[in-house]
């Protein structure tokens, strides 16, 4: 219970990280955080089946394609 | 000013939201559809997974139309990234030997794991679209770590449209033979071994192939153009 609750925080913070850092790599990085977190929760809510799908797409292929995004525009906001 | 005025909407819109969904119970079934897939899913689809079961059995038509929407989007990709022009070579510097000699051990293993995903979908958790994306980070692993390795594109097109071809065929066996578009037409098996649950197992396979081959190819056409 108590690791959930860490977890959910974390989830928050890096989520408010994600819109206010300015270089964006960084927020890329604390979105994948979000979406790590969220794969976690989703399957300590029973619910494996959406979590794999949030840990390979979410934290994986998203990161990989915005860094990409990044690479051919400003890396500053 | 137009920074308070901003503020109380917010506050406004909060305390809708937060009104409304007081309302609403939560972690209470209340459908009566959703105790009726837990309680005879097994026994009508041969699926121990009953996410399977409800996704490619009861909802399959929305399965295919959940492919095409992937389907779209990729082609969406590949002809916003056929206006921009090549860029001139750039300096591809050589990754070093442990970097590369990790990816090749790691990339098999990635591909074993996603098949074993979409293999067992009927059984354990995942499925067909898991599978596929996490054989796609494998090839991502590859293009990151191996620069100079590129997949073969017409055999990623040819990979594409055939497992929707065979999505299609299925569909259109099950409405010949049954009466009903993508009608479970083989035999249920015994639960819980892997040749079980009919037509289920051969749509993950083909949905693995099909997801992991379009994510693959934006991949491939990203990091190409970029």
């Amino acid at each position: 219970m108590i690791f959930v609750f860490f977890l959910t925080v974390l989830m928050l913070v890096s989520a408010i990280a994600a819109s206010v850092f300015k270089d964006l790599i960084n927020a890329v990085i604390a979105m994948a955080l979000v979406s790590l977190v969220a794969a976690i929760l989703f399957y300590f809510l029973q619910a494996p089946d959406v979590a794999m799908a949030e840990a390979s797409i979410g934290v994986a292929l998203v990161t990989a394609i915005f860094v990409i995004a990044i690479r051919r525009t400003k890396r500053e906001e | 000013m137009r920074k308070i005025i901003s503020f109380i909407l917010l506050v406004i819109v909060a305390l809708g939201i937060g009104l409304s969904l007081r309302k609403i119970p939560f972690a209470v079934p209340k459908t009566k559809v959703g105790t009726y897939y837990i309680d005879k899913g097994i026994d009508q689809t041969g699926a121990v997974n009953i996410v399977t079961s409800i996704v490619l059995n009861y909802r399959g038509f929305d399965t295919l139309g959940e492919v095409t929407v992937l389907f779209i989007a990729a082609l969406g990709v590949g002809v916003v990234l056929a206006t921009i022009e090549k860029k001139t070579k750039r300096e591809i510097m050589p990754s070093s030997l442990v970097l590369s000699t990790g990816c090749k051990f790691f990339f098999p293993l990635i591909l074993l794991l996603g098949t074993y995903v979409f293999l067992h979908g009927h059984l354990t958790p995942g499925g067909g679209f898991q599978g596929g994306a996490i054989i796609a980070s494998g090839f991502l692993l590859i293009y990151l770590g191996c620069p100079g390795k590129r997949i073969n594109e017409r055999g990623l097109k040819a990979t594409e449209s055939l497992a929707g071809l065979i999505f299609v065929i299925i569909g259109f066996l099950g409405l010949a033979i049954g009466g009903y578009f993508l009608l479970n037409f083989l035999p249920k098996g015994i639960p819980n071994t892997l040749l079980s649950a009919g037509i289920i197992p051969i749509i993950y396979i083909v949905i693995g192939f099909k997801v992991g081959a379009e994510l693959a190819g934006i991949i491939d056409g990203l990091m190409e153009k970029s």
